[in-house]
């Protein structure tokens, strides 16, 4: 049981100005699991990665990858990893495969192994035919395609994924878990972020829910749906005065509070999807004389996460920026 | 996954530090050069435009140059041309610096268990090869126009390696430019306002004698007029430095070797320290 964990992250800290980009984080990621960080744009998830891929100092805390301290060991830390991050860090103007060449030159590779690895991994992802022409040709789900490679040309042992679908229409999305799902197959560990609860869901073993720089929940896909209700139940009541006694009726579905919206009639009710869920809510509403006009059933959203683990919705960290759009679209 | 098991022939990790610094640089440099043979109109810095300040100053302006002591004005531009023609590659060195650092590439190779030094060292010495071709460009237009060397080829080579020691000093000084700037429009900008008056405050295109006297010691001090004066020196051109008397003025050569030193000597080390630190 005493096996080093592959991440491990205690109390990191990071100002950025004025700004806590980080505040207190705490994560320990296991060997050869994938860790999904969670949360909206500016709580914190791209920091963290950057600390343990050795790109910033924290001010605060301190992170080991594979037992090697990111700072004061960062030269061995370079060794262990791969970091693929929100923008393709590739150079335009080389063919995929020089590209590909190049970052395993720079990662220890003799010029055979670099070149066999990179055909290797342009065959695997789907680049050989497009292996000679430049990156600028390249579509938006090739780079990241490409720029996963890259990060993976290495041999790492532990893998960074800065929100690695971002951006990507769906097919391209589906690639992307594909592939990840392959690594997770071969051994690698694997940290990733992302602000989709669904892929964090589908991809990760392991989640952590971060906001305003820490950790608020964590656990298994399955608990921490569990903890907010995993689908939302949303109803349109044929009355409005029926609010009272259907919030009372839905009680002992509820996974957590009932959102009621008297002008609109409407009911939200956060629940633990079963077969013949939605057949049950009916029957305890008609049960109780309340007559409905819709309903519908939809997954929980990463707001819906947030608003019930930390009752505000999510939202950027650059509060001052969104103030000031919501106040230009007031002004219009 | 088709991970084949690395092997220990497979690594480079057993090198020493150097044979890996080499490596790095070798592989970065590639890159460069991969860029311009993609790419060749990035050139146009150091071939285009070194043709038309040629033609510009030798035909337009130069008819209205005195010489002090007498000469040629043909024969006196091409010294001064060449210092220009290196020296002005350094905003384009900061250009391509803020383009790096402004994406996601810098963050991988300082992911990567490489070289921390390598990756400016190896954008130095892809512009060193463009700066041999801005020379080689001067000196054929210079040949074109009437400009003839009177002395042997030691002095030809030793003024030639000056001018490239003073470009790469430039080139470090590029560097920082781009590391401390955040955008390529900034660079440039900047390196328009830092290079115009250097190059133009000073010996390069009209002799420094002809200037007011409180702008004479600024215009003769700087270290273009040094390289100036001693590649007409070291060519047998028209050299009316000679007639001043100021330090620099008198020993050209050492005054070049002095600046490009002392620049190298500040540049690199803070090159590669704000390259470090850049957004830590």
């Amino acid at each position: 049981m005493s096996e080093t964990p592959a991440i491990e992250a205690e109390g990191l800290v990071k100002h950025y100005g004025k700004t806590k980009a980080l505040d207190g984080l705490d994560l320990t990621v296991g060997q050869r699991t994938v860790y999904g960080l969670l949360g909206p744009n500016g709580a914190g998830k791209t920091t963290a990665v950057r600390i343990l891929a050795t790109l910033l100092r924290p001010d605060g805390g301190r992170a080991r990858v594979d037992g090697h301290d990111v700072v004061a060991e960062a030269a061995v830390v370079r060794r262990t990893i791969g970091l693929t991050g929100q923008y393709a860090a590739l150079d335009e103007y080389l063919t995929g495969r020089s590209n590909l060449v190049m970052v395993g030159r720079l990662s220890r590779l003799t010029t055979r192994a670099a070149t066999r690895r990179a055909d290797e991994l342009l065959e695997r992802f789907g680049l050989a035919e497009a292996a000679t022409r430049a990156v600028k040709t390249y579509s938006g789900g090739m780079r990241r395609r490409l720029d996963l490679a890259a990060s993976l040309i290495g041999h790492p042992s532990v893998l960074f994924l800065d929100e690695p679908t971002t951006g990507l229409d769906p097919s391209a999305r589906a690639l992307m878990w594909d592939i990840v799902r392959e690594l997770v197959a071969d051994g690698t560990t694997l940290l990733l972020t992302t602000q989709y609860l669904d892929e964090a869901d589908q991809l990760a073993d392991r989640i952590a829910v971060i906001d305003g720089g820490k950790v608020i929940a964590e656990g298994t896909p399955t608990a921490l749906k569990a903890s907010v209700g995993g689908q939302r139940v949303l109803l349109t009541l044929a009355e409005a005065s029926d609010i009272a006694i259907a919030v009372k009726a839905l009680q002992p579905f509820a996974a957590g509070s009932i959102i009621p919206n008297v002008g609109n009639r409407l009911l939200e009710v956060p629940v633990i999807a079963t077969d013949g869920l939605a057949t049950e809510v009916l029957r305890a509403l008609d049960a109780a004389g309340v007559r409905v006009s819709d309903i519908a059933v939809r997954s929980a959203s990463l707001d819906d996460v947030f608003l019930t683990l930390t009752g505000h919705a999510a939202e950027a960290a650059d509060e001052d920026d969104d103030k000031a759009e919501l106040a230009e679209e007031a002004a219009v | 996954m088709t991970a084949a098991t690395l092997s220990a022939a497979d690594l480079t990790t057993g090198r020493g530090s150097l044979a890996q610094f080499l490596n790095d640089v070798w592989v970065l440099t590639k890159r460069s050069i991969a860029r311009i043979r993609r790419e060749p109109e990035t050139l146009s810095e150091v071939t285009i435009q070194p043709v038309m300040f040629v033609l510009m100053f030798a035909y337009v302006f130069g008819g209205a140059i005195a010489i002090p002591g007498g000469g040629n004005y043909h024969e006196y531009l091409i010294g001064g041309m060449l210092g220009m023609g290196l020296a002005q590659t350094a905003p384009g060195t900061a250009v391509a610096v803020v383009s790096d650092m402004s994406t996601g590439l810098i963050d991988r190779f300082r992911s990567l268990p490489m070289s921390r030094a390598a990756v400016l060292t190896a954008r130095t010495i892809a512009d060193l090869l463009t700066q041999v071709i801005g020379a080689a460009v001067v000196a054929g237009v210079g040949l074109a126009i009437g400009w003839r060397v009177h002395t042997g080829p030691g002095d030809v080579i030793e003024a030639f390696a000056l001018a490239l020691l003073f470009g790469y000093a430039f080139t470090w000084a590029g560097v920082c430019l781009g590391m401390v700037l955040r955008s390529p429009e900034a660079a440039q900008q900047t390196g328009f306002i830092i290079f115009l008056p250097l190059t133009f405050i000073s010996s390069a295109f009209v002799p420094t004698q002809g200037m007011p006297g409180w702008l004479q010691p600024i215009a003769e001090w700087n270290p273009m007029s040094s390289l100036a004066a001693a590649c007409r020196q070291l060519f047998g051109n028209p050299n009316p430095a000679a007639l001043v008397d100021a330090w620099p003025a008198q020993h050209a050569e050492l005054a070049v070797i002095c600046w490009s030193l002392g620049m190298l000597a500040v540049f690199a080390p803070l090159a590669v320290h704000l390259y470090r630190n850049k957004g830590r």
